[in-house]
């Protein structure tokens, strides 16, 4: 873990943090920095305690000890909406609203926020440039898209206010292969250019290890490991991290 | 003659009648007598039955209607025997209410038959029809209820019959038709001579005497009630079947046959008897408009009240159940009787109507609008809440839209129901289509139920038709219900 200190920045915070839901521990003494700039991938199976920790990022759970930060502010107990709304958030199967044409599914924030006609238009073509969508997916509704365009919708939705950080709950896993890789590049590319600070969860291994610049690995509620990629990779330290480096990879 | 008007107040008589041919018939002749004396008279007939018109006198909602004696010391009452007038206004005297002079003439119950049947058996009287266990017998629901009627009857006589109850304006149609073999009727009734129906002679005496008379709140004003009392002993038993025949055989409108009878007793009521006759178009048009204020009034309300109180509940799911539960409730109380239950808090006319009709429009709206609140996508409203829409955001652009196919369905059966369901308020004087539907059945006049019943059923057709189109407009079509 000491290698997250290398970076000044960090996104997000986890000091002393423990959650249980009905006495039973989901997660429990997690310390961990995210750093500013980079994918954080967190892998673990279903049960371990990952999208908890996501929900403790935007505030959706409170946690029962410890605290949790992002950009060094404590994550609100209530009234988190315009916390949340500096978060951008993705999750499996796009979660499109279906009543929404694609491009009103995009720009609902920042027409809540008030911005210019102007404004939304120019940071939606933005969007769509660079997720390599096609003009004509606008005045369609998301039922019409494949689910590859679908998802990259979905980051659109999630990246249109610019936010410094972007939660991904496992938006990939409900495509294709062959589009998920499409996907990953226009991702890459974008996480690049917009410089956003990125959390995925995810339980495959070959994609934390594709998009991740850091890995956390989750286990029963608890970090078993976490570091930058390769160093993981190459040295798992641990029984179960060298397992899932084995099976998946 | 219109010497008089000027004294009388400005306030009009209101004069009810129950949904009997007789019964208008003689609030009819009481209305033009008033006014042919320079009262102000407005007319509310068709209340739907003895509880009904006697509830809204007592609320004060209408100043007088016809009752028959037998009914007030029987049904009203509860006196358990013939009570003479003085006794019966000893008991009304704490509601404010008087039985005045009674025309003279006894319509009371009677067992009827179809002629050629009673020969083929040898039927003649109550008794005989022991003999006889397999005849169909049927009842109007009021006397299969009352202690006036078959309850008492059937042990004053000893008879077991399976009985079944049918509405009293269709049961000499299915008599004549051979449906049914044996049912009620009133003694003085104009359908018996049409029908040749013959009644059985009640030999143990076990009907009372059922003398129409004016039944008036006191405060009607000594001059109100000493015109009427030129009405008392004016007719018997054969001529009030003659009157009621010319209206239900011979076609005559109640104003035509009310008119001819005052004349003969030197009362010139001809100028107003003219009014009473309506363009069929107009009167249609009237009826319509009303009937839309009826049900569109209600409909709104159930909307606005309906959507609200889901909004409010719907996260809780105990309250949610409870609410669609209670609006259930309400939908299993028949509609009279819902009418009827809303007099004593509303009074009669269109209030108690569209209060009714608001009732049971929540089930269907509330119903449909809490099922599709609670059934929405998690991922969606997971989506929302990490979005950072606030509550109300969330309300407006998540939970409403995507509730909306099914909220629009609701509101769609809530109002083809409430279209229905308004043609029964005529029976609480509210008008609307159900008007003509009511003076149908009391004159067993079919054309007039079609006036009714027809313009309701293409109301209903639109009303589909509109939805339709509204929600074209308000639903992508890939989420419209099919």
């Amino acid at each position: 873990m000491g290698s997250g200190t290398i970076l000044a920045a960090e996104a997000v915070q986890f000091d002393g943090v423990a959650k249980a839901f009905a006495g039973a521990a989901v997660l429990d003494g997690i310390n961990l920095g995210f750093p500013a700039g980079l994918t954080t991938a967190v892998v673990g199976e279903s049960g371990s305690g990952k999208t908890t920790l996501l929900q403790l990022i935007n505030g959706v759970l409170q946690p029962d000890a410890g605290q949790v930060r992002v950009f060094g502010e404590a994550v609100p107990r209530q009234a988190a909406e315009r916390f949340r709304r500096r978060i951008g958030y993705a999750v499996q199967g796009a979660g499109l609203f279906p009543h929404l044409t694609n491009r009103r599914n995009v720009v609902l924030l920042a027409q809540l926020e008030g911005w210019t006609e102007d404004a939304i238009e120019a940071r939606y073509a933005e969007l769509l440039h660079e997720m390599d969508l096609p003009k004509e997916v606008s005045r369609r509704y998301p039922h019409q898209l494949s689910g590859g365009q679908q998802q990259r919708v979905g980051l659109c939705r999630a990246l249109m206010l610019k936010p410094g950080l972007l939660l991904l709950d496992e938006p990939f896993s409900a495509v294709d292969p062959i589009t998920r890789v499409g996907i990953y590049e226009r991702f890459e590319f974008v996480q690049r250019h917009e410089g956003v600070s990125t959390v995925l969860v995810t339980h495959d291994m070959r994609e934390a290890v594709h998009l991740g610049d850091r890995l956390v690995i989750l286990k029963a509620g608890r970090v078993v490991r976490s570091g930058v990629t390769e160093e993981v990779v190459n040295a798992p330290g641990d029984p179960y991290v060298e397992q899932l480096v084995n099976q998946q990879l | 003659m219109l010497a008089a008007a000027a004294g009388h107040a400005a306030e009009p008589i209101r004069i009810a009648s129950k949904n009997s041919n007789e019964s208008y018939l003689l609030s009819e002749i009481a209305a033009q007598l008033l006014e042919s004396k320079g009262f102000a008279v407005e007319r509310r007939f068709g209340l739907g039955g003895t509880l009904i018109a006697f509830d809204a006198l007592v609320a004060g909602e209408i100043d007088l209607y016809m009752e028959y004696t037998g009914t007030l010391s029987q049904a009203i009452l509860k006196l358990g025997q013939e009570a003479s007038r003085e006794v019966m206004n000893e008991r009304l005297k704490g509601d404010g209410l008087r039985l005045l002079q009674p025309f003279g003439f006894n319509n009371t119950y009677a067992v009827a038959v179809r002629r050629e049947q009673a020969r083929a058996l040898g039927l003649a009287r109550i008794g005989d029809l022991a003999d006889h266990p397999t005849l169909r017998v049927v009842f109007s629901h009021e006397f299969l209820e009352r202690e006036d009627g078959w309850p008492g009857l059937k042990r004053a006589y000893g008879l077991a019959f399976d009985v079944a109850g049918i509405e009293h304006a269709l049961s000499y149609q299915a008599i004549a038709e051979g449906a049914l073999d044996v049912t009620d009727a009133y003694s003085t009734d104009g359908e018996l001579l049409r029908h040749d129906l013959v009644l059985l002679e009640d030999d143990q005496r076990f009907f009372p005497r059922y003398l129409a008379a004016p039944l008036v709140r006191a405060d009607v004003g000594a001059e109100v009630i000493e015109t009427l009392d030129f009405l008392g002993g004016t007719l018997d038993d054969a001529a009030a079947q003659a009157l009621n025949a010319a209206v239900v055989v011979d076609g005559a409108s109640f104003a035509e046959v009310a008119a001819g009878f005052l004349a003969e007793r030197g009362v010139d009521s001809e100028t107003v008897a003219k009014a009473g006759g309506g363009d069929l178009w107009q009167s249609l048009a009237a009826n319509t408009a009303q009937h839309l204020k009826l049900t569109l009034t209600a409909l709104a309300a159930a909307v606005i009240v309906g959507l609200s109180v889901s909004l409010l509940i719907f996260r809780r799911a105990v309250a949610a159940r409870l609410v669609v539960y209670l609006c259930g409730l309400l939908q299993t109380v028949p509609s009279i009787a819902l009418l009827a239950l809303m007099i004593p808090l509303f009074g009669i006319g269109a209030a108690p109507a569209v209060v009714a009709l608001f009732l049971y429009s929540l089930l269907p709206v509330m119903r449909n609008t809490v099922t599709a609140l609670t059934t929405i996508d998690p991922t969606l409203l997971r989506v929302a809440d990490a979005m950072g829409l606030s509550r109300r955001e969330q309300i407006r652009h998540v939970y409403l839209p995507l509730s909306m196919p099914s909220v629009l369905a609701g509101i769609r059966t809530a109002a083809v129901i409430n279209i229905g369901t308004a043609t029964l308020a005529a029976f609480i004087g509210a008008g609307g289509l159900g008007d003509p539907i009511v003076t149908g059945l009391a004159l067993n006049d079919v054309s007039f139920i079609l006036q009714g019943a027809v313009p309701a059923a293409l109301l209903a057709i639109a009303t589909e038709l509109a939805f339709e189109g509204v929600e074209r407009v308000a639903v992508p079509g890939h989420l419209r219900a099919r």
